[in-house]
């Protein structure tokens, strides 16, 4: 018991580390695929390939000048981003890295907390995220903070209506709430996608829309808003909120694969003939691979369309996404039905 | 209505199909143009190690030239700065003393001289101007400064050195070479073909 403890204790730090590694050079990633697809070359002065291009980003937002604006809440000002960063580390508690490996019979699972409404506790973690970006967008006192704060208010909660649907159908089919036994589930047969088509394409939309990437990022549409909810942040502040974003978009790129693309399983697995620690690493390793594909997905959508217009993003959410998730939970009632997967 | 050219065309909105309401086919077309930019040849040049090529005659930043001798050509007359349409060069003229003759070649020269690089449009017109063929644009690059002082450059960045002479072959003309040669005129002889008169 007190070496599971500290397992799940060690496994918590390396997950954190892990998280925000890929975070800061998920900055690095979208600066590099931005210039490749504007036929540049990127960023490259900073260390071979500019790989250490984060590291001097990191540094030069910690050295900029500190602005806290004098007719702004300061504690809610200061609470914004922490709060934002918080909620975004909150994810990677639940999602299943790995099968878990065996060391002296004792099976260490590669997952933090396997509770088992691990996807209500997605849920639910990523509608608080929204607090961050609205305590900071009104603390900061300013009209473009506020609009921004509204706008990605009201966005995230529009969407979170058709993910939560489109995830009510995936766990129709699995009849599980834990992440666990879902990735569990799709060693055995098909990836969850073949079955969900619909409801991955509604939540990998909803995705975009949560993570506030484009085209959705109207929140910070830097055109129109000034940067948004994030107009009156500086120094560290400002990145807490720009890495916080990275962070998001890792970790629901670890979803999907999670819950549509077969978490850390990969085909043929088994007839690998591999032992278990192995497979373990591998399985990683896929994992990993899957999330790495979702975030050039991401990235990849960010510079190839255009930003929303406010009424069609709303129209899309609620009259289209809606309508379509209902008609998928539907459906996939109907078909269980007939198939007679329903007990 | 009174057409101004022909090329008008007269848009009429039709419904979308199917297909074309959905979107995805056409996020997809899109997604695979920018796709296609990923494998596409970069447009970046590296630059302080890769240099594009400048044309020979090239207009950068200036040089106020000596002689073969090496006293400085200018005498101070104006004429570069009136010709300036940015109104970016001045100047202070001075009489040269006894002594000074292997500085200065007439008995007039700038005692300062002063372009400012902020204002300065490399147009050339000064090296038009100049009788003396003492200014020439080069294809040297202004080099960037923290203060707009530091762009306002004295005779002490545009004089020539005496060790590293400046090439301006390039942009002196046959007919101007030529002229220049031409002993016949005052102007063109150096104290010393004076001093063998």
């Amino acid at each position: 018991m007190e070496g599971m403890l500290m397992y799940k204790i060690i496994l918590a730090v390396i997950v954190f580390a892990v998280t925000l590694g890929a975070a800061a050079y998920m900055t690095w990633g979208e600066r590099k695929l931005a210039s490749w697809f504007q036929d540049r070359i990127g960023p490259n002065r900073a260390g071979p390939m500019g790989l250490l291009q984060p590291i001097a980003d990191g540094l030069k937002m910690i050295f900029k000048e500190e602005m806290i604006p004098t007719h702004s809440n300061k504690w809610l000002f200061i609470l914004g981003p922490s709060f934002f960063m918080l909620t975004a580390c909150l994810t990677g508690a639940v999602i299943p890295w790995g099968s878990g490996f065996n060391s002296d019979g004792i099976v260490y699972p590669m997952q933090i907390a396997d509770i088992n409404i691990g996807l209500l506790y997605l849920l639910g973690v990523v509608s608080i995220g929204v607090y961050g970006i609205m305590i900071g967008g009104w603390s900061s006192n300013n009209k473009f903070a506020l609009l921004g704060a509204l706008r990605a208010s009201s966005q995230m909660i529009s969407y979170e209506v058709a993910m939560g649907l489109a995830l009510i159908a995936l766990v129709m089919m699995t009849g599980t709430l834990s992440l666990g036994e879902i990735a569990q589930q799709q060693d055995a047969g098909y990836a969850n996608v073949v079955y969900q088509p619909l409801g991955f394409l509604i939540f990998i939309i909803c995705a975009f829309a949560e993570t506030n990437r484009a085209p959705f990022d109207l929140p910070e549409s830097e055109s129109e808003l000034v940067g948004g909810y994030h107009t009156e942040y500086s120094s560290m502040k400002l990145g807490f909120f720009l890495f916080a974003e990275y962070i998001n978009m890792f970790i629901s790129s670890a979803v999907m694969a999670t819950l549509y693309f077969g978490g850390y399983n990969f085909p043929f697995q088994h007839e690998l003939g591999l032992e278990g620690n192995t497979l373990v690493i591998l399985q990683t390793s896929a994992l990993f691979i899957k999330i790495l594909i979702f975030i050039f997905v991401f990235m990849w959508i960010r510079w190839t369309l255009p930003r929303f217009r406010y009424d069609q993003l709303m129209n899309l959410g609620w009259k289209v996404l809606l309508p379509l998730a209902i008609a998928n939970i539907f459906i996939t009632g109907l078909v269980m039905f007939f198939t007679g997967k329903l007990s | 209505m009174l057409n101004l050219t022909n090329r008008s065309k007269v848009v009429v909105p039709t419904e979308l199909t199917l297909m074309e309401r959905l979107y995805l086919p056409a996020i997809l077309k899109g997604m695979f143009i920018t796709l296609s930019h990923l494998f596409k040849r970069k447009a970046t040049v590296k630059y302080p190690e890769q240099q594009r090529p400048i044309a020979s005659v090239y207009r950068g930043q200036h040089v106020l030239k000596r002689d073969d001798a090496g006293a400085e050509r200018c005498t101070a007359c104006g004429l570069c700065a009136v010709a300036c349409p940015a109104e970016a060069i001045t100047m202070e003229a001075a009489e040269r003393k006894k002594g000074e003759e292997n500085l200065y070649r007439e008995e007039k020269y700038a005692a300062t001289y002063e372009i400012n690089m902020l204002r300065c449009i490399f147009c050339g017109l000064c090296e038009e101007a100049c009788p003396k063929e003492a200014i020439f644009l080069t294809d040297r690059i202004v080099p960037s400064s923290f203060t707009r002082g530091e762009e306002v450059f004295g005779k002490d960045k545009l004089v020539e050195s005496l060790q590293e002479r400046v090439d301006v072959t390039k942009r002196q003309t046959q007919e101007v070479l030529a002229f220049k040669q031409n002993k016949k005129h005052k102007h063109n002889q150096t104290i010393q073909d004076k001093l063998i008169r």
